[in-house]
């Protein structure tokens, strides 16, 4: 896995420390909140409903074991014995002090962290593939061009002060699993037809209160010219993008405003002066960087493991497990082992100080000690030889984290809501618990499939509501919670934003509702349809029918 | 007019706190300074956000609130979780104490 160099490991402590002196400036009372509050956030520390957060970076998703078990005592010792794993494969922490936050951040760089490109508006922690370097469907490690990325966007001069912030998403796969279309930039791996590997690039994708799915700007950009190509989009956004309304000030609206065909000529006619500049960067150099996150030393074996077939067959609750949370790994013998992060009635995407201490030690005793944060609020341990499947779950199971519903109606996208965040209209997590007991019985997630419920506790849409199979928006109605439902949403390769169905529902009326639209689905689908085929193949109509009746 | 308090996050430790007939800030909502009138109002903000409180405390704001027997409830939910701690983690927070 990639390891910070004397640079990268010199930049996180000079920001640390400058944040240090910041801090104690605000407290002395020589800057003001005014003042002080830009310099907070470009260290992701946000002031909320109850209590400061700060939102640490996963860069790219990938943990180190020592880094996870470091994020399990910073929840101990700085917070309430808890984080939260966001839709941005990053960690929130609820409760820290102002005062202690320096030390937090050091504790951090200690393992090589930070909580940089977290906030304001810069690039972004670049996001990808949870399964990245493990998927049998992926045709390269998208992890060293995010490495690249990530080196190039932090602390970009030209890029500190966009109009808005800027959110970049990688996929290796054809199987899109980071939702790369719904991102201001997104980047699809695949091969031209001189079987050179590099990249589509679509612009102008984003949720939010105006969602989009990104437009292709180009078909293919080869490796070596890649962040050249981002250099010219970026400085299209920065000179173009609209700094007048902080709601049309992403690239997304520039894209929609001005067409795709002539932001297209403004980036090309960009890269055509940059193009050969310092920004190529040469195949040696990638090369270097792939070297960094070259797979781990996997032994050769049989995929036939004769102690995990019988486990299975033996225990019910292990292969159910493996039905939903364990994926096919390119390599022989190996799978890819999920951790959900949403037991039935849970609080989704949270994670105690043991349970983060207790993944690290499984990831170092089972798969090379790596350990990924999943956008969808989960964690994966890459690398697991399938003989040690069995011992893994069972680790799991006895500390809450063995829940088989991966891809299932009861693993939850939600957003903290208003039980915690600031900006928010109405509650989130409570609305997720219920549908989870509602739908609790795995029989009965079993026959319903794969079932994406995304939900956001305001227009902002951290819950990626607008690419839920069901999304669910809660908003606030004369100071009543109340929740409007979109369906047809789908963050894939095949992505769609959902349409509104129509009024929303009380409290108390939308788990209901949403039960409703899953036995019309059963009701109506063909044979291996999930709800979001069924709802292509007949659209709208007979899921309002279900929820409005005559209304 | 409905009644109206003050509240505010303290700057140290980010926690919710409310202006006090003292001109204090408390955690507790029930010592806060009640206005009844408009004018009442806008004197309790312009103290709230007088520059030397810049250090003490964050983004004061006026809320309406309820007198419920001997508690003083807001009347918008968002402040009352705010008085209490997340509804998910009745653990956490003023109501955990």
């Amino acid at each position: 896995m990639y390891r910070y160099d004397d640079f990268d490991r010199q930049l996180v402590l000079e920001r640390t420390e400058q944040f240090r002196e910041q801090v104690k400036r605000r407290l002395a009372g020589d800057i003001t909140e005014e003042q002080f509050r830009p310099l907070r956030l470009m260290n992701g520390v946000y002031l909320q409903l109850h209590a400061y957060m700060l939102r640490v970076a996963v860069p790219y998703g990938t943990l180190r074991a020592d880094q996870l078990r470091q994020l399990g005592m910073i929840a101990r010792v700085y917070d309430k014995g808890y984080g939260h794993f966001t839709t941005r494969q990053n960690i929130q922490y609820n409760w820290p002090k102002l005062d202690e936050i320096p030390d937090a951040l050091l504790d951090l760089a200690k393992v090589e962290m930070h909580a940089i490109q977290t906030s304001g508006n810069c690039i972004r922690n670049t996001t990808t593939d949870q399964y990245a370097g493990a998927a049998a469907d992926e045709i390269e490690d998208p992890r060293p061009y995010c490495e690249l990325i990530r080196q190039w966007s932090t602390f970009h001069p030209e890029f500190t002060y966009l109009p808005r912030k800027f959110k970049i998403a990688v996929t290796g796969s054809p199987n899109d699993r980071a939702a790369v279309k719904v991102h201001d930039i997104g980047l699809r791996m695949h091969q031209n037809e001189a079987g050179e590997t590099g990249f589509e690039v679509l612009v102008g994708g984003g949720l939010g209160r105006t969602p989009f799915v990104g437009k292709t700007i180009r078909d293919f950009i080869g490796k070596n010219d890649l962040f050249s190509y981002l250099e010219a989009i970026l400085r299209v956004y920065n000179r173009f993008g609209r700094r007048d309304n902080k709601y049309k000030a992403r690239i997304k609206i520039l894209v929609h405003e001005e067409g795709i065909d002539k932001i297209r000529e403004l980036v090309e006619e960009e890269w055509s002066q940059i193009k050969d500049g310092s920004l190529r960067v040469d195949d040696a150099e990638i090369a270097h960087y792939i070297e960094q996150f070259a797979p781990p030393a996997f032994e050769a074996l049989s995929d036939d493991d004769a102690d995990f077939e019988r486990h299975k067959a033996e225990n019910r609750r292990f292969a159910n497990w493996v039905r939903s949370n364990v994926i096919e790994h390119k390599q022989p013998g190996y799978a890819i082992a999920n951790v959900s992060l949403k037991p039935i009635g849970g609080i989704p995407g949270d994670a105690t100080d043991t349970q983060m201490e207790l993944v690290a030690d499984l990831s170092e005793k089972y798969s090379f000690g790596d350990v990924r944060v999943t956008h969808e609020q989960n964690l994966v341990l890459p690398h697991v030889k399938k003989a040690d499947l069995f011992a893994v779950w069972s680790e799991l199971d006895k500390a809450d984290l063995g829940t088989a519903n991966l891809g299932y109606v009861t693993d939850i996208i939600s957003c903290p809501g208003l039980d915690y965040c600031a900006l928010a209209t109405a509650r989130s997590i409570p609305l997720s618990q219920r549908i989870s007991e509602r739908f609790g019985d795995l029989d009965r997630q079993h026959d319903i499939g794969e079932l994406k419920i995304k939900i956001s506790g305001c227009i902002n849409a951290c819950g990626h509501h607008h690419v839920g199979h069901i999304g669910i928006l809660g908003l606030d109605k004369r100071g009543k919670e109340f929740y409007q439902i979109t369906l047809g949403g789908d963050a894939s390769q095949d992505a769609s934003i959902g349409k509104i169905a129509g009024a929303g529902f009380s409290e108390a009326e939308v788990v209901d509702a949403i039960e409703s639209l899953v036995t019309k689905y059963i009701d109506i689908r063909d044979g291996g349809e999930r709800f979001i085929d069924t709802y292509r193949r007949v659209g709208m109509d007979p899921f309002k029918e279900v929820l409005y009746g005559d209304r | 007019m409905s009644l109206q308090v003050v509240t505010a996050n303290r700057l140290e430790d980010g926690l919710v706190v409310f202006l006090t007939s003292d001109g204090g800030w408390s955690e507790n909502i029930n010592d806060a300074r009640i206005a009844e009138d408009k004018e009442a109002a806008n004197a309790l903000l312009a103290e709230a956000s007088a520059p030397e409180l810049d250090i003490v405390i964050v983004g004061p704001y006026l809320i309406d609130v309820e007198q419920q027997g001997t508690d003083l409830v807001p009347t918008k939910y968002r402040e009352v979780l705010r008085t209490k701690g997340p509804s998910v983690r009745e653990d956490l927070g003023y109501q955990a104490v």
